[in-house]
């Protein structure tokens, strides 16, 4: 079976290899994507949206749709994930304790310390060791990790960069909080509800952007017809409709990688995680 | 385009991913992956596309890796083939 995988694997293999030949080489000016719209793009982008960045003026707003479709999958993954992994039940089994001011461990088999209690602090059932260091050089870091986070997204449009990369550098920042201490911490700075509103609301910003274009008389997503409620004359227009929705993949692209994170790694009980 | 930085990118490539496929224990699989994701996106960087790096960077490199990392804590960490 083995080698049969193998020699179907080489016979593919070989036959990609082949079908290459027939492509344009890199960055030659006359294959087929770079004749068709592509001199089209890069050459009226900048007049017609005055964003540097071709790159986000095509994903955000010559293509818009696409890109709110994407939002959408997305979106879908992270309900995908909370449908299949969450759980509703309590962890009933043992809970471990750390007295604060002298570091000794209590392991109670039955019931609980409260929440409130400020002598001793809840830890993870698998040990998890006490590090100074590391929690706190993490917690001084997330900010300004959030901080390049938004750079990254507003600014999309001088730079390499947008909504998707700048939500997962924001996600990340909280998954940083979450490994380096534990889990409730995190939960504790943006709570579980908190998230699946927030999943909801970057893609609501991103298709309402493209419903007010349409109340305001223009196309879906045709980003010209803001200037008659920013002031503003419509190619600003349509850079300011392309930050607009860049927040909206931001928000989204956030939620969803810290409500993944949190139901992958806590089993779906989202007490103790990783 | 510097040829010799290509060629070696290339073949590191290659290792992380026929090493990601061969090693046994899944944790140094998903770490062997963000190195190849990692590797990925320095060859987008050389090829000028510099938005698709910078994904590659933060989605590939980054958070998969967490994701990975997670999911062999909550399931097991040997291969059975």
């Amino acid at each position: 079976m083995k080698a049969i995988g193998l020699i179907i694997v080489v016979l593919v293999g070989a036959l990609l290899f082949y079908s290459t030949q027939d492509f344009p080489i890199w960055g030659d000016p006359n294959s087929p994507a770079s004749t068709h719209i592509a001199t089209y793009h890069l050459e009226k982008a900048y007049e017609e949206t005055s964003v540097p960045n071709v790159v986000t003026a095509v994903l955000a707003d010559y293509r818009g749709f696409d890109t709110m479709f994407e939002t959408g999958v997305i979106f879908c993954a992270g309900l995908g994930c909370f449908v299949l992994l969450r759980l509703f039940r309590k962890r009933d089994d043992d809970s471990y304790y750390r007295h604060v001011s002298t570091g000794i461990t209590l392991h109670i088999k039955r019931g609980r310390i409260p929440d409130a209690s400020s002598e001793f602090e809840r830890i993870d059932t698998l040990w998890t060791p006490y590090d100074l260091i590391v929690k706190n050089v993490c917690r001084i870091l997330a900010p300004f990790v959030q901080l390049f986070a938004l750079y990254v997204i507003a600014h999309g449009h001088y730079s390499p960069g947008g909504g998707f990369q700048g939500g997962v550098i924001l996600g990340a920042s909280v998954i940083l909080i979450a490994i380096s201490h534990d889990m409730r911490t995190a939960l504790g700075r943006i709570g579980e509800k908190t998230i699946h509103i927030l999943m909801a609301v970057g893609v609501l910003i991103y298709s309402g952007v493209g419903a007010l274009c349409m109340l305001l008389g223009t196309n879906f997503l045709d980003y010209a017809s803001l200037s008659k409620i920013l002031f503003t004359n419509e190619i600003q227009a349509r850079s300011l409709g392309i930050l607009f929705v860049e927040v909206g993949v931001g928000i989204t692209v956030m939620a969803v990688m810290i409500s993944i994170y949190n139901n992958l790694s806590s089993d779906g009980r989202q007490d103790e995680g990783l | 385009m510097i040829w010799e930085l290509d060629l070696a990118i290339l073949i590191l490539v290659i290792v992380a991913a026929i090493g990601a496929l061969q090693v046994k224990d899944l944790l140094g699989c998903a770490i062997l992956f963000g190195a190849y994701s990692f590797l990925m996106c320095l060859l987008w960087a050389i090829m000028g596309a510099v938005d698709v790096s910078f994904t590659e960077a933060s989605v590939g490199a980054g958070v998969s890796t967490v994701f990975f990392v997670a999911a062999v804590f909550r399931t097991t960490r040997r291969t059975k083939d």
